[in-house]
């Protein structure tokens, strides 16, 4: 029962550092602070959540705790949109400025670009999920070429802004599309609850949960569509920021060491918001706005990744 | 009754499973022996659904297991496959406690409870029952993947190669504890084994196979049969009557 508590307890910090940050230093006209943080706080636990969510989901369907949803190409697609509007357009162009249109166009592009993956690789008879993340990762890489092609081409200014679109920034999102997120999110969730108990069978892998009864593929292909939907709104709101699931999720699993995935998506979800939420009043108070968010969350993840990785390679 | 029809699996030009056709009674224990790469794992997995066979066609009771709803399907088969790696942090009622999913979906009844207690000390496995997985020794694990499958309390059972790995000790035990699901509680074992002398003195019938092609099938005393296991094995192997069993001799 010890993971009820450890929950428990990761959900009243999470709730602790957000007022925090909402009304630490309140001063001034607060009329217009407040609502802008509260957008700012909303933005990030959206963020956060949908991460950790997807990753969680994903690192139980692929049965490794090493892969994040980062390999099925999401976010080398996001990239690579954005660097083929400032490529075509430039940097002051319309869709570049008016954030709606670009959230529309990168969401709706990653998830068509997911559907037709699956649609394609399920098709057959051989439907390995590994060949699938073979896929997505080259497909990853390739996107990744064609936006450093496009980078050489532009000008360094514009270089400079293209850049900027990698790392991700919660300084500057956008009211609407935070709004628009949580209608997106909650209907996912919606669609998620019809799936939810089937999470902890295919935890024990394919042959298990098939004699348990699982219509394996049917399920898998519905989780992968709602891990790379959760995965594009996350990142169309306010940058790639996959590597932060992988931090994520695998501290919840050494904490709360159980696996029943109800408390392991819940406690992942609130420790990615106190991983942010944190992380973005440091980047405020500490740092005032030097650097971004993604840049703390990278360094300590990559610090994480390295031990994760020496500590498997003791218990071989 | 298992019934299985004019089976085909093909992989690279090569049939691993040709055209095999087999019906297993009710209340019987059938042993699928033969060498390696007989095709004997892999007519297990599709039997059970784990893999897509080619051509040919499988009923359960009359029913095509294809056309069957996989959860109404895993309340009759059940299956435990050769490798079981599970890398969870699970303890020995966790995992059996899985065995009752078909039923509950993940939220245990009192009777999914009692079921899980039945099936813990058929396994004499209740000393175990809150010991995580990765803390047991390899038949203790093995014991408690059986113990999941009894929890699931199907009248078809399929096991690939339970005694990998074990010692006679436990082998015995496990070969004994099968043997009682089948006389006891009218259980249906199918079981995958390598030790041809396990074959002849626990199951009712054996199938023998070879390149994918099944040799000889029937009661388990005509198929060891010096005959028969020389074109099985390609090795001369004596067999002895030790009271009323057949032993093979052969190293």
């Amino acid at each position: 029962m010890a993971y009820k508590k450890k929950t428990l307890i990761l959900a009243i910090v999470a709730i602790a550092l957000t007022l925090l940050y909402v009304l630490y230093d309140l001063k001034g006209n607060i009329g217009y602070i407040l609502p802008r943080r509260i957008i700012k706080v909303l933005a990030i636990v959206l963020t956060g959540g949908a991460i950790a969510f997807a990753t969680t989901v994903f690192m139980t369907i692929t049965n490794n705790r090493i892969l994040t949803p980062s390999v099925l190409g999401l976010d080398s697609l996001y990239m690579l949109i954005q660097t083929f509007i400032i490529f075509v357009f430039g940097s002051n162009s319309i869709i570049m400025m008016s954030s709606s249109i670009n959230y529309l166009v990168s969401i709706g592009a990653m998830i068509i670009f997911s559907l037709v993956l699956y649609r394609f690789l399920f098709k057959g008879e051989k439907n390995n999920i590994y060949f699938l993340l073979l896929i997505g990762m080259i497909l990853g890489t390739f996107f990744n070429s064609f936006t450093s092609f496009f980078e050489v081409l532009i000008d360094p200014n514009e270089f400079m802004v293209a850049q900027d679109r990698g790392f991700a920034s919660i300084n500057n999102v956008n009211e609407d599309l935070v709004y628009l997120s949580i209608g997106i999110i909650v209907l996912v969730l919606l669609y998620f609850l019809r799936f939810y108990k089937y999470l902890d069978v295919l935890a024990l892998g394919k042959d298990d949960a098939v004699n348990l009864g699982v219509s394996y593929d049917y399920v898998i292909k519905r989780l992968l569509i709602i891990v790379s939907i959760l995965t594009a709104v996350a990142t169309a709101l306010i940058g790639p920021i996959t590597f932060l699931g992988l931090l994520v999720v695998n501290i919840t699993y050494e904490f709360l060491k159980t696996y029943r995935h109800l408390y392991i998506i819940l406690a992942s979800v609130f420790i990615s918001v106190i991983a942010l939420v944190g992380g973005q009043f440091i980047v405020e108070k500490i740092f005032t706005f030097q650097t971004t968010i993604s840049v703390i969350i990278n360094f300590v993840g990559g610090v994480y990744f390295i031990y994760l990785l020496l500590k498997e390679n003791r218990s071989w | 009754m298992v019934e299985v029809k004019n089976l085909l699996k093909t992989y690279n030009q090569k049939n691993v499973v040709d055209d095999v056709s087999l019906k297993i009674e009710k209340g019987t224990m059938t042993s699928f022996i033969g060498p390696n790469g007989a095709g004997k794992s892999t007519l297990i997995s599709i039997i059970t659904r784990l893999i897509a066979k080619d051509s040919g066609d499988i009923q359960i009771d009359g029913q095509d297991v294809l056309k069957t709803d996989s959860n109404e399907l895993a309340k009759k088969i059940s299956v435990l496959k050769q490798s079981n790696s599970i890398n969870l942090k699970l303890t020995v009622r966790e995992l059996v406690s899985f065995g009752r999913f078909p039923y509950s979906k993940g939220k245990l009844t009192k009777e999914d409870e009692k079921k899980i207690d039945e099936s813990l000390a058929y396994m004499e496995l209740e000393d175990l029952e809150n010991k995580y997985l990765d803390e047991l020794s390899g038949g203790q694990r093995q014991r408690a993947h059986i113990a999941m499958v009894i929890a699931q309390d199907t009248e078809y059972i399929f096991l690939d190669e339970p005694l990998n790995n074990l010692d006679m000790r436990h082998s015995t035990q496990i070969m004994k504890i099968l043997r009682r699901l089948v006389d006891e509680l009218g259980k249906t074992i199918l079981i995958v084994i390598h030790d041809i002398n396990f074959a002849s003195c626990y199951s009712d019938n054996i199938v023998a196979l070879k390149d994918g092609k099944i040799v000889k099938q029937g009661r388990a005393c005509d198929v060891i049969d010096a005959c028969v296991l020389k074109e099985l094995y390609d090795m001369d192997i004596e067999i002895q009557e030790i009271g009323d069993k057949r032993i093979c001799v052969y190293y």
